[in-house]
């Protein structure tokens, strides 16, 4: 009996092992991992001889992987700097953007309604300069709010992450101040306030701390049904993130955009652009030896970048803006 | 654990006879040997690995390291001061709350109480044991730290205020709400080893000194506590394992700021909590290779206290209590 059960499961894991005749390994950002997932799962269906495998370790982390060698691709929510991409050797890296995603500033002040910040009073809050509510920066930008007389309690995100990275990027990009003393990466030195773990992290501590200030994912913010302040863009704006303002953003930045898709949309120029936006990117080697692992991996990007695109909304994240899918598709052919 | 040591002595009783292979033992002696030596070789494996990987950093900060104030990962510069000294000050205060709860609560649990309330208590600690620190921490999360920032922090701020130790806003995250957490995380181990150590006291002891006329509680604080010193010190000594090495639910309640505070309302950091933030997204060879150095620390910090703590115990070991 014992040993019936031992075959059936042998031949049952030769059988799994069998049946997935490709298999791709991933690894990277875990902000867009549930939409990746999910890609990868309607991939599958529709190819069910290709399997890709994600590991959501976190975009360093998935660079890191890229660069040593140990995944077919990788998925970031930052650029990779000069300095990594010289570190791969073999081939080139590709930046594919994927989807987009916002950050906003999300608060605790009671008897203030909806805030507006603009980049300078944001910079400001976040180097300690600006301590009270009731700052003359703060009342500019609000000017008929009930700003109260009282600390503001900072918080950041204390975990390495794509979301501190893009926030810092913004700051340095609205403060020089910013710039030269704390800079950008994804975790910082910063100079005041609390850490929380994780987007629920900072989430937790802003709605217990009364007169608190954090910033979280649009995503999170939307399925958690958070309170969130608006942001000056740069066209002298206040701008409430959404899916839309969000692609505004890329769609701004679009017509200057490098060959290689490695920028920053923060703060970019558009009427209704949001100014902390940023798009998530798939890091694709441009020589791949094994032909099969090659058109699969090809497949997937052409899918991803076509039907894969409407499963964006559903999952909170904003899809890519026509021009910008077209410039990708251009960019598969570099695949070689 | 510790009790095993105390309860059964090494009994080798070597046999030359001719049937080398029939007799269990010699190869009982070479297994267990063979385990007992993985022990040894995961250890010098890991500081080996430590070492090796922590090469940039070392190479680039030397000592200045361990006092350096700094954490800052974009212009590379790194010193473990502030993570070194949260890791020692949580633990500390966790220590100091838990062993006088923890051994007392064994005391009662193995002497005094009725063996059906034991049995209960026992099996509930044993549970609480159990208790994954991520569950603990987002418990402290939503329980502890706003009865902190509410309660508590203003009430010392309040009656102790004029010491250094309890000043400054009131956030609710913390030292003090790490210790506390860590506190509850560490008290079961001791309650649980300290209890199951006392049990191990002869009968004839407590009764001898019953015989001479000492009260109960004589019995157990003269007699019964020394007698089974080593099991209760061994229970403290995994406590404050646990304590220097716990990320998640530290993580979620100490503030994570990378400064040095006195004032334990202050948010601070630690060694494993900071490896747990920023490992997954740190990028460049001195920010990852000084985060495994972090590793590194932790490991000697965790060697240096627990050789100081055997230090202390032999210092204060009297000779009227010495093991039998």
């Amino acid at each position: 009996m014992k040993k019936r059960i031992l075959w059936t499961v042998l031949l049952a894991a030769a059988g799994t092992m069998a049946a997935s005749a490709e298999t791709i390994n991933a690894a990277g950002a875990t902000f867009p991992a549930p939409i990746y997932q999910k890609w990868f799962e309607n991939f599958h269906k529709a190819h069910p001889d290709i399997q890709i495998n994600y590991q959501a370790i976190g975009s360093g982390g998935g660079i890191r992987q890229l660069i040593e060698g140990t995944v077919d691709f990788g998925a970031s929510d930052m650029p990779m700097t000069d300095d990594q991409l010289s570190k791969v050797t073999r081939y080139k890296v590709l930046h594919f953007p994927t989807v987009l995603g916002g950050i906003v500033p999300t608060y605790n002040v009671p008897g203030a309604a909806s805030l507006n910040f603009s980049g300078a009073t944001l910079a400001g809050i976040y180097l300690g300069n600006i301590k009270k509510w009731n700052d003359p920066a703060l009342k500019k930008d609000n000017p008929s709010a009930n700003l109260p007389n009282e600390d503001i309690t900072v918080v950041h995100r204390s975990d390495g992450s794509g979301t501190s990275f893009v926030f810092s990027d913004y700051l340095a990009k609205v403060s020089p101040e910013w710039k030269s003393k704390v800079g950008v990466n994804a975790s910082v030195n910063w100079p005041v306030g609390l850490g929380g773990k994780g987007n629920e992290g900072v989430a937790g501590l802003v709605k217990q701390t009364p007169f608190s200030i954090g910033y979280v994912e649009l995503i999170y913010a939307v399925q958690n049904k958070m309170e969130y302040g608006s942001l000056k863009n740069a066209a002298g704006n206040f701008v409430k993130a959404d899916f839309n303002t969000v692609s505004d953003a890329a769609a701004g930045a679009a017509q200057d955009m490098p060959a290689d898709f490695r920028v920053s949309i923060n703060n970019a120029p558009g009427k209704n652009a949001y100014p902390i936006s940023t798009f998530t990117w798939l890091l694709i080697p441009d020589k791949i030896a094994d032909a099969t692992k090659k058109k699969s991996i090809i497949d997937f990007l052409q899918f991803m970048l076509t039907t894969g695109q409407a499963d964006a909304q559903g999952l909170s994240y904003a899809p890519l803006p026509k021009s910008i899918v077209a410039k990708e598709q251009k960019q598969l052919a570099l695949i070689k | 654990m510790a009790t095993a040591a105390v309860t059964a002595p090494p009994q080798s009783r070597p046999r030359k006879s001719v049937a080398f292979w029939r007799d269990g033992d010699q190869i009982t002696h070479l297994v267990t040997l063979l385990f007992a030596a993985s022990v040894f070789l995961v250890t010098v494996l890991l500081v080996f690995e430590l070492w090796l990987h922590s090469g940039p950093s070392r190479a680039k900060f030397g000592f200045s390291f361990l006092t350096g104030k700094t954490w800052d990962p974009v212009a590379e510069q790194f010193g473990a001061l502030p993570f070194i000294y949260g890791t020692v000050l949580t633990s500390f205060l966790a220590l100091l709350i838990s062993v006088p709860l923890g051994v007392g609560a064994a005391i009662f649990l193995a002497e005094l109480a009725p063996p059906r309330l034991s049995n209960v208590c026992t099996f509930l600690v044993e549970l609480l044991a159990a208790v994954p620190s991520v569950i603990l921490g987002l418990l402290a999360i939503f329980t502890l730290v706003p009865m902190m920032r509410q309660y508590i922090e203003p009430f010392l701020k309040h009656t102790l205020g004029a010491l250094p130790l309890f000043q400054g806003p009131a956030y609710g995250v913390g030292y003090l709400t790490a210790g506390l957490i860590l506190a509850i995380m560490t008290f079961p181990f001791i309650i649980s080893i300290s209890r199951e150590a006392l049990l191990t006291v002869p009968r004839e002891q407590r009764e001898a000194a019953l015989a001479l006329g000492a009260t109960k509680w004589e019995s157990t604080w003269q007699v019964v506590v020394p007698y089974d010193r080593l099991g209760i010190i061994g229970s403290i000594f995994l406590a404050l394992a646990r304590a220097l090495g716990e990320t998640m639910a530290v993580t979620m309640v100490i503030g994570n700021d990378t400064g040095i505070h006195t004032s334990l309302l202050s948010p601070g950091y630690t060694i494993a909590a900071i490896i747990a933030n920023e490992f997954t997204e740190a990028t460049g060879d001195v920010y990852l290779s000084a985060l495994v150095e972090l590793g590194l620390v932790l490991f000697a910090l965790t060697m240096v206290l627990n050789a100081a703590a055997q230090l202390l115990i032999v210092a204060t070991t009297g000779k009227g209590s010495k093991q039998p």
